[in-house]
């Protein structure tokens, strides 16, 4: 395990804010990359559990970023990991709300966000992929993973109640 | 067409905060839903129509698209400290309430139910994240260069895992530009 050095990880996730088109989903492969295969801070299994875990909270699912940042150092942990989300939204965000409201119908973030959106979809992919390889350890973790997607293709439920069958699967024993 | 004003009520800065912690603390599995709810319905803030435009917007810039949203939105009605406020009731709750799980994690994450508990909801996680793709994907054109670029944002980063910042550089500029003569 390295030592942490809090001011890389600081200016690694304030880069990575920056590049987060399409939302917290699109970093999660590149904030792996980082904690669990350069730097060693985490086990791969921690990694997963605490991105787990924040998908149950309430609020917006970027709050793993803070939970990993919690469990790293405590509170300048939590600094480190969660100030950066903050800056693209209070920088860039205003900056370009307000161009908007001045020249609403620019061709340019049509040209965007239609260029980029396809990007967005393989990096979401990328995430699923690492997620199932890190959890998934043989056929029965690949089916809860496929029941879930048949169920939310299928069902607009609360995906709580899928993490609590998830929960109760994996007590029983089933992965 | 004459330029008209938008309606656009008094808001003080408790409202804000209140409005988006009620937002906030609501939401699971993705915020856009009671953002709607509470800022178009319940508040009567925006019309159904500047809502889609605020979040069309908060999705083409970086970071998580409902946070994008609420600074935009508190700024338009009470600026700077309008936003502080709404940032402080979206983000704050939610932060104390991963911090409560971090500490219960770092005492009860060694306990042989809660690691089975875990990995049980991990692969619902992981399928979370796959019928995202699906959803996401079944919008795509039927043509070959969308399709191109998400698989090469694909391999590079969960293939070979090369540093995002690397293949945002290499194929961004590379797939806005593409977008951009196919609209000429």
């Amino acid at each position: 395990m390295d030592r942490l050095d809090l001011g890389g990880l600081f200016l690694h996730f304030l880069i990575l804010w920056f590049l987060a088109i399409g939302g917290p989903s699109t970093i999660f492969p590149d904030i792996h990359r980082y904690l669990v295969e350069v730097h060693h801070l985490l086990s791969n299994a921690e990694f997963v559990e605490l991105y787990t875990l924040a998908q149950v909270a309430p609020g917006p699912n970027a709050m793993y970023v803070t939970l990993i940042g919690w469990h790293l150092a405590g509170w300048k942990g939590v600094a480190a990991t969660t100030i950066p989300l903050l800056i693209p939204a209070t920088t860039l965000t205003l900056l370009v709300g307000h161009l908007n409201e001045r020249y609403p119908n620019a061709p340019i973030s049509r040209a965007i966000r239609r260029g980029l959106m396809p990007i967005t979809i393989g990096l979401v992919f990328a995430s699923a992929t690492i997620l199932m390889r890190a959890v998934n350890h043989d056929w029965r973790g690949y089916l809860i993973t496929l029941l879930t997607v048949a169920v939310v293709l299928r069902k607009p439920w609360n995906p709580l109640w899928l993490f609590a069958a998830g929960a109760l699967a994996g007590i029983a024993g089933f992965v | 067409m004459k330029h008209t004003e938008s309606h656009k009520p008094r808001v003080s800065q408790l409202e804000l905060f209140l409005a988006f912690s009620r937002i906030s603390l609501s939401s699971f599995g993705g915020a856009i839903f009671w953002a709607r709810r509470e800022l178009v319905e319940r508040q009567r803030w925006l019309t159904e129509r500047e809502f889609v435009d605020v979040y069309t917007l908060g999705q083409l810039l970086p970071g998580p698209n409902v946070l994008n949203l609420t600074v935009i939105v508190a700024h338009r009605f009470a600026g700077w400290t309008g936003a502080a406020a709404a940032v402080a009731g979206f983000l704050g709750w939610p932060c104390l309430v991963v911090i409560g799980m971090g500490v219960l994690y770092q005492h009860y994450g060694a306990l042989p139910q809660v690691q089975q508990a875990l990995t049980g909801m991990s692969s619902v996680a992981a399928g979370l994240l796959l019928a995202t793709v699906i959803k996401l994907a079944m919008v795509l054109p039927r043509h070959w260069r969308p399709w191109l670029f998400g698989a090469l944002g694909f391999v590079g980063v969960g293939v070979m895992r090369w540093p995002l910042l690397w293949v945002m550089a290499a194929l961004a500029p590379w797939a806005v530009f593409a977008a951009w003569k196919e609209q000429e």
